[in-house]
Order: C-alpha cells, then sequence, then structure tokens
C-alpha cells in the first residue's frame, strides 16, 4: 500500500475543515487516560503506522505516527540502532509517546523524548498540513514547532509523521544492585543509563563498552543483579491508579519521605531526573501524592485513575497566558482534543 | 534605567548597527540592562512608542539576528554576566545571559563539570546569543546542541510581563514553550537567565589527527564512522586551503600536503575510548586516509584544537573579506555536496575553504575574496545561493546554527510551504502581538498579522534615562 503523509493527511484535513469538528487522535490507547479526558464526541482519528525511511547511515528514521515503538525497535535493532523512547508498553504509537512527551526510564543518560525529534508533519486545527523542524540532525531553520509539538497531547496538532534520530545500540547493557545511597551512587559515578529507587532498593542500569559497565559499577559500589527496577514500572501497569510526578532533582529525597507516609503508594524515583512513578490500587492516592509533589514545588500528571474530577495537571498549566495565545494560533476553535489540558 | 546606561551617540551607535554578519542596519538608541526589571523597562518603553527592539549579547551572530532593522533600540545583555549558581548535586547552573560561554567552563571546570555546547566562538559570545540561536559546537555532536542543554529560562516576553518557561523539574505542565524560545533569535522576547544542565568531565579523552590524500576520502570517512555507530564527542573536517592557512597561522602541528584532515575527538570511560580509537584509526585506514596520529599528551592535545578554533583568525591574514555559509545535509551525502559546492566556487572563480562539523553534516564553506574587486560580491551571493540550494536539493536545511536572521529570511520559502511559513507566522504572533521584538527576521515578509504598519518614530528624548 501507498501511504505517504500527504495521503494520509487528505482525511485528516478533511474532518477538521468542519465547523463542528471535534476530534482526537488516537494510538493504541495506552495513555488514553493520561491528562484530562477529551470532551465527549470526539470523533477518533487513526494515523496509520509504517515505517517510511530508515536510513541506517545516518541514524535517522522516519515514520508515520501509529507505528508501535515495537515495530520501530524492531526495525531499528536489525542494524544495531534504537530510539531510546522506553514507553513502560510498547504497542504504544510513536505520535502517542511524541504527543504525551512522556520520556523513557533512560532520561538521565539518553535524555528526554523530545530532544529525539528532527521533523514533524502534522495537521494543525486549521486544516492545514504543516511540517516544522527538518529531517537532519542539526538545524535551526524556523521556529522550532517539534518541541511545542511534543508534551501537547494532541492539542496543537494530529502527528502524521515524525523523523527521529537514532542512536547505536550499546553493546553492553547491565543491571546493577545496592544498598547505598541513590544519591551518592549518582554522585560517584559518571554516565549511569538510569538509577531507579523504590525507597528501599536502587536499581542501576549501566550501558556502554563492556570495560565501561565494569568501571562505572566499580565507581558505584554496585553488584550486577538479575532483577531489575524497570520491572517495578512494569508492575505499576496492574494498579489502576498511576501518576507521574515531576520534581527538581534534590527535591527527590524529601518528596519520597511524604510519599513514604502513605504505605498505599508504590513509587520509584528516577534519581537524578526528578521523575516519580506513582501508582496504587486506593482511588485517593494520587490526591496524596499529589499534595507530596507540590509540597516540594512539584506537581504530578494523572496517567491514569483518580477520584472523579480529579485534574490530569492540579494547578493548570505553566504561563497560561502565553500558552493560550499559543494554542489559539494552531488551533483558534478548540477543535483538537478539547479538554484535554486546561486551556 | 540608571544614568548613562542608555546612550545614542553616533560613534555608539555605529558600532551596534551590525552583527558579525555581511548586512548592516541602524539603531536609534542603545541600552545596557542590569537586571530583568531593567529589560523590562526598556520593552515597555519601547512598545509604549511603538518602537522596535533588538536583543544582543556579544553581536558574534552571523546572520544579522542581532542587526537593528527600522532604528530599532538595541538591549545589550553584556553587562548582566553573574553566574548566579552553580549546584552540582543536580548538575545546573545558573546564569545571566551576559556570561560568555567560555567562562561558564572555566567557572565548572574545576568542579569537575563543563557546559557542552562550544561555538567555535566561545570567547567571545554569550549564553544569551547562544539561547537566541541555538548554538552549536564542535562537542554537540554526542552531547546535543544548545536546546538539549537548557533547563529553564527567565525571559522578559515581548508583552512586557516576566516568565519562566521550563523548569529545574524534568517535566513542566503545559507546552514546552522553552523549546520554542531557544534559538528564536530574540523574536519571542528577551532571556534575562538560563539554567543550564552541566555535563560531569570525562575521565578519559583522546585526539586524533587523520590526513588525507582527497575530500572524499575524509568525507568517506565520516560516513564511515557514523554508519559503524561510532559517536565521536567531535569531528571536524578541514580542507586543504584552510589546513595551510591555519598551519602558517598558529602552527598547530597540521600536514601542509594533506587535501583534508579530520580532527577527532574520542571520551569517556577508559574502555570504551580505547576502543573507539582503535575503531576510528581502522575505519581512517580502510577509507585511505595517510596518516593517523592520537594526540601523545594534552598540550599537543590543545595545539590541535587550537588550530581548528583559530581557523577564521588565520583567514583574516589571506584576504581582507570572507562569507561563511552555513547549511546541512545527511552525513551520507558529504562526499557528493562537498564535491558539488567545490564546482559552484571554481565556476564562479571565488576562493573556497571548507572547515566544518562533519560528524553531524554541518557544512561551512567559506568564501574569501576582496570586497574591491568590481563584481565580487555579485559572485559571492550567486555561489552562496546555488550552495544552499545544492544543500536543500540534497534533502538538508538552510542552517544548522547560525540561524536565519535577515540573512536566510528570503530564503525561508526554499524550505518551507506557504502553510508551514503562515504557521511559523501564527506561532511569533502568538508570542509578540505587537511585532516589535526584532521585526523582519526570521519569516520573510507576508506572514505576520498587521506587518505593515511597523514604520517606528525615532526615539523621543529623554526616553530612556
Ligand atoms: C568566528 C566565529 C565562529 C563562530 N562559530 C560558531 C559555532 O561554532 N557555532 C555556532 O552556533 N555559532 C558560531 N558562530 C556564531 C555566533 O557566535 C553564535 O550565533 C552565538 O550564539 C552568538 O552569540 P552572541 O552573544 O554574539 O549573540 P548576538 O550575535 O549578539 O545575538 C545572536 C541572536 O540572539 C539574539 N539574542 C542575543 N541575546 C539574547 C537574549 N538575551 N535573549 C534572547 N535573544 C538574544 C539576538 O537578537 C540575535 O538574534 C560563530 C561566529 C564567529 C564570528
Amino acid at each position: 500500500m501507498d501511504l505517504t503523509f500527504e495521503r494520509i493527511a487528505v482525511p485528516i484535513i478533511e474532518t477538521l475543515r468542519g465547523d463542528d469538528a471535534r476530534v482526537v487522535a488516537h494510538g493504541s490507547g495506552t495513555h488514553a487516560a493520561t491528562a484530562n479526558p477529551v470532551e465527549f464526541g470526539c470523533e477518533e482519528i487513526r494515523v496509520p503506522s509504517g515505517i517510511v525511511r530508515h536510513d541506517p547511515a545516518d541514524m535517522t528514521v522516519t515514520v508515520l505516527a501509529g507505528t508501535t515503538c515495537r515495530e520501530l525497535a524492531d526495525v531499528l535493532g536489525e542494524h544495531g540502532q534504537e530510539v531510546p523512547l522506553d514507553p513502560a508498553d510498547d504497542r504504544a504509537t510513536i505520535g502517542g509517546v511524541l504527543a504525551c512527551g512522556l520520556s523513557g526510564t533512560r532520561r538521565l543518560r539518553l535524555g528526554p523524548v523530545r530532544d529525539a525529534v528532527l521533523e514533524v508533519r502534522v495537521v494543525d486545527g486549521n486544516a492545514t498540513l504543516i511540517k516544522g523542524g527538518g529531517p537532519v540532525v542539526k538545524n535551526v531553520t524556523g521556529y522550532d514547532i517539534p518541541r511545542l509539538m511534543v508534551g501537547s497531547f494532541g492539542t496543537l496538532g494530529v502527528i502524521v509523521q515524525a523523523t527521529l534520530r537514532c542512536r547505536p545500540k550499546a553493546p553492553s547493557q547491565r543491571w546493577y544492585r545496592t544498598e547505598r545511597d541513590p544519591f551518592a551512587v549518582r554522585q560517584a559515578m559518571f554516565k549511569p543509563t538510569s538509577i531507579l529507587w523504590n525507597g528501599h532498593e536502587t536499581s542501576v542500569l549501566i550501558e556502554g563498552f563492556e570495560q565501561d559497565c565494569d568501571d562505572e559499577a566499580a565507581r558505584g559500589n554496585l553488584t550486577e543483579a538479575a532483577g531489575n527496577g524497570s520491572a517495578w514500572i512494569f508492575d505499576a501497569r496492574s494498579r489502576s491508579h498511576r501518576g507521574r510526578i515531576s520534581v527538581r532533582p534534590t527535591d527527590v529525597r524529601a518528596t519520597m519521605s511524604r510519599l513514604a507516609m502513605d504505605s498505599s503508594v508504590h513509587c520509584v524515583a528516577e534519581v537524578g531526573v526528578g521523575t516519580i512513578h506513582v501508582s496504587s490500587d486506593d482511588v485517593e492516592a494520587l490526591v496524596r501524592a499529589r499534595a507530596a509533589a507540590v509540597a516540594e514545588s512539584g506537581w504530578l500528571l494523572r496517567e491514569s485513575g483518580g477520584p472523579l474530577g480529579f485534574d490530569g495537571f492540579g494547578d493548570g498549566v505553566a504561563n497560561s497566558g502565553l500558552a493560550g495565545r499559543v494554542k489559539s494560533a494552531f488551533d483558534p476553535h478548540g477543535k483538537l482534543a478539547p479538554g484535554r489540558m486546561p486551556l | 534605567m540608571g544614568q548613562g546606561r542608555a546612550r545614542n551617540e553616533p560613534l555608539e551607535l555605529a558600532l551596534y548597527s551590525r552583527d558579525a554578519g555581511v548586512q548592516s542596519g541602524a539603531a536609534s538608541a542603545v541600552c545596557f540592562p542590569r537586571s530583568a526589571d531593567d529589560v523590562a523597562s526598556a520593552v515597555r518603553a519601547a512598545t509604549r512608542h511603538g518602537i522596535p527592539y533588538v536583543a544582543r549579547g556579544s553581536g558574534t551572530g552571523l546572520a544579522g539576528g542581532a542587526t537593528p532593522l527600522d532604528d530599532a533600540l538595541v538591549i545589550v545583555t553584556t553587562q548582566m554576566n553573574r553566574v548566579i549558581a552553580i549546584d552540582t548535586h543536580d548538575q545546573l547552573a545558573m546564569v545571566e545571559p551576559g556570561v560568555l560561554n567560555l567562562d561558564l567552563s572555566r567557572h565548572t571546570r574545576p568542579l569537575g563539570f563543563h557546559y557542552a555546547p562550544d561555538p567555535s566562538s566561545q570567547q567571545a559570545c554569550t549564553i544569551g546569543g547562544n539561547v537566541g540561536t541555538n548554538a552549536g559546537g564542535p562537542h554537540c555532536l554526542a552531547s546535543g546542541v544548545t536546546s538539549a542543554h537548557v533547563l529553564e529560562i527567565e525571559v522578559v516576553l515581548p508583552t512586557g510581563e516576566i516568565a519562566r518557561l521550563g523548569s529545574l523539574a524534568p517535566d513542566t505542565p503545559g507546552y514546552d514553550l522553552r523549546g520554542a524560545f531557544v534559538g528564536s533569535e530574540g523574536t519571542m522576547g528577551i532571556c534575562t537567565q538560563v539554567a543550564v544542565r552541566l555535563m560531569p568531565n570525562p575521565p578519559e579523552v583522546r585526539t586524533l589527527l587523520l590526513d588525507f590524500m582527497s575530500v572524499e576520502a575524509a568525507g568517506a570517512t565520516v560516513s564511515g564512522l557514523i554508519a559503524a555507530g561510532i559517536v565521536p564527542a567531535a569531528l571536524e573536517m578541514m580542507d586543504a586551503e584552510i589546513t595551510r592557512a591555519v598551519e602558517d597561522f598558529v602552527g598547530a602541528g597540521y600536514p601542509r600536503d594533506a587535501a583534508a584532515v579530520l580532527l577527532c575527538e574520542i571520551d569517556g570511560l577508559a574502555g570504551g575510548v580505547a576502543y573507539q580509537v582503535d575503531a576510528v584509526r581502522r575505519i581512517g585506514y580502510e577509507h585511505g586516509a595517510r596518516n593517523v596520529r592520537v594526540a601523545a599528551n594534552e598540550a599537543e592535545r590543545q595545539l590541535l584544537w587550537k588550530g581548528r578554533k583559530s581557523a577564521f583568525g588565520a583567514i583574516a591574514r589571506i584576504a581582507p573579506d570572507y562569507y561563511l555559509h552555513d547549511a546541512v545535509v545527511p552525513r551520507t551525502k558529504l562526499v557528493g555536496v562537498l564535491e558539488s559546492i567545490y564546482a559552484i566556487a571554481r565556476e564562479q572563480q571565488l576562493t573556497m575553504m571548507n572547515v566544518f562539523h562533519a560528524g553531524d553534516g554541518n557544512l561551512h564553506p567559506l568564501i574569501v575574496f576582496d570586497g574591491r574587486e568590481p563584481g565580487v560580491w555579485d559572485r559571492v551571493h550567486a555561489a552562496g545561493s546555488q550552495i544552499l540550494r545544492t544543500c536543500i536539493d540534497a534533502g538538508g536545511v538552510l542552517s544548522g546554527e547560525h540561524g536565519v536572521g535577515m540573512e536566510k529570511r528570503d530564503l525561508m520559502p526554499l524550505q518551507f510551504s506557504n502553510d508551514d511559513l503562515a504557521a511559523q507566522g501564527r506561532l511569533i504572533d502568538a508570542f509578540d502581538p505587537d511585532g516589535l521584538a526584532n521585526p523582519r527576521k526570521v519569516l520573510p515578509s507576508g506572514w505576520r498579522c498587521g506587518e505593515l504598519n511597523q514604520r517606528s518614530a525615532p526615539v523621543p528624548e529623554g526616553t530612556w534615562i
């Protein structure tokens, strides 16, 4: 099937032309409950999947937004490459991961998801197909629309296609355990890939050349372990109420102490990053977890669940005046994912 | 703003009428704020009088970004140059925009950290200017350009409000306005404080010099390295002309008879560094390197880098004028594009040198000439636009790090459709509803609201003191 982004965009543009159009892009639904629910009656748009172009020697890949992270990983893996998106559920689509802007647990070393995006093609609320960025690894031509699309929860445009930066997969990838203070471990190490701490145990991921892993492990005084911390985050998916706290990295310890007062909450902190994944079977837990985050000048994004009327963001969005004007620039009539973000 | 911090003497105005690019403008006044509040009052006063204003750091920009058009007020941030805090625990630094790029790393290196983006102009350019242009540098290959290192910025928006975009926490609720602002070339407001990420100094660093008998072999080596999954910390290329010029200028120990050299840096932990140094050597020889030399000590390493960083100083000795271009192509296309670029220079009878960030395909064709020669500027401009078209045709972009400014504003349609430009116009209108923040930059005319009624009156006497 010949699926070009131009062809795919045609029906999306058609739909968005309608005066009363209300649409929401739907990927695999792994994060359909993240942020706020869209208004009732939105038309679901599904973007097809497909690898448009992978240029292994240039380390860039262009995909249709409906491509799942698993499909992408398989194709890139054949060439020893990857894009470290790392969603907890790899059925998540590229469009969904970018729209939610949720970085994976290797962010400490590999950076946030927004840094992997080179070019996007989106249909905005004006029903026009627009391009932002460029297909090469370095580019400052024009305004940085790709960065704006990442984390916009589909409220600025329906992502149709994206070009991403690939990286060579590390020759080795090893998990370690330690009883030491995770913050001290972080200071002692050079570039750990991930330091996950559940309040009791610390699980450290090191990637690199064989000898580098040994070197880093020695710096952190770590012991190699069979189990690993990413399983903690994976396990959290079985709990109905999930959120993601964002605090300044130094405030992770204090936030974790506050969270520890609630025995129903499971927490996994990304030390050095400032993300804390919380999950619980108790419907009120997200309310308490949000209070803990706010007390440390952070915030909590709902990933799923929480009590009726629980807002996805809490205190609204930052710089709401400017954010509102940006929203109007791309979607003046509020056709895209209405309700999803408090704007 | 206090006495003496706003001026309009002719000499001063002339000094601020252009940046390091080729085009000039004209300023009506220049001011030197010391705080965000100073900047905000300048912006508000300018807005009240309908006068455009331009943020300026050191004015080393090459695209005319800081060049005042329409008798703009120039707001210079060089007196806001404090390093406010260095936090080695969170691995970040808070600085004012006028801090020089190199000064920041000078402050942090002894503490075991550095600020990764290192433009070749780093001794002179400011962090605020780097945010303005989303600057790159040799060491951005592995660690990313400015945007990937900026966590949070305090900005004076064109509406006169002071806002913080981004955060020290990893995610900010709402849109990535920080990301939109970085690289906006002063058109979205003026940043007054920046929190940047610091990187740990690598335990091991090795610098290699590979020399080649042809530019093609050097280009093929670059593609070969990338394809083999080697991501050096830096991978820079210099062709024969520039290598000789640099050698004459600083004596960096480059081979004078090479057709091209690659300067490659590998850093990290010992094991990986050793492995990658071997890989670079092997891939270099496989692609026809004549010699691969690893700097034996820190002094030799510094000297190799001094050569690369003195390239522009070296040129000043050869010809009175130069025009430095900036475009990016996919790394797989380097060899072919370089061939076409040399052909363009031959056709236009111009001397061309190439010194560039090869690892990310960021070309910097440099035309050297004597501007007094009749008709030469026409040939320089003709060659420039042919080069840019060649890069776009190869799947590249107009600018990799210098920005669009005035220089490439009218070339934007080469890369973007009308719909793309209209979307960018709406975005910039959202930030700058009055259209006074560095107007007529980045976007060609016709894509913003109310563009036509932006002609300004001269600065009323006494407004700034
Ligand atoms: C010899 C030489 C080598 C160079 N090498 C490189 C290189 O390797 N990589 C690279 O990226 N660039 C390079 N440049 C270009 C230039 O140094 C960079 O663009 C640099 O970031 C400009 O910093 P500046 O302080 O001089 O800013 P200016 O030139 O004063 O301003 C640049 C732009 O940023 C805006 N701006 C300035 N301050 C602020 C602020 N506080 N808030 C918002 N906007 C602001 C201005 O309006 C303007 O649009 C080089 C230039 C020269 C002359």
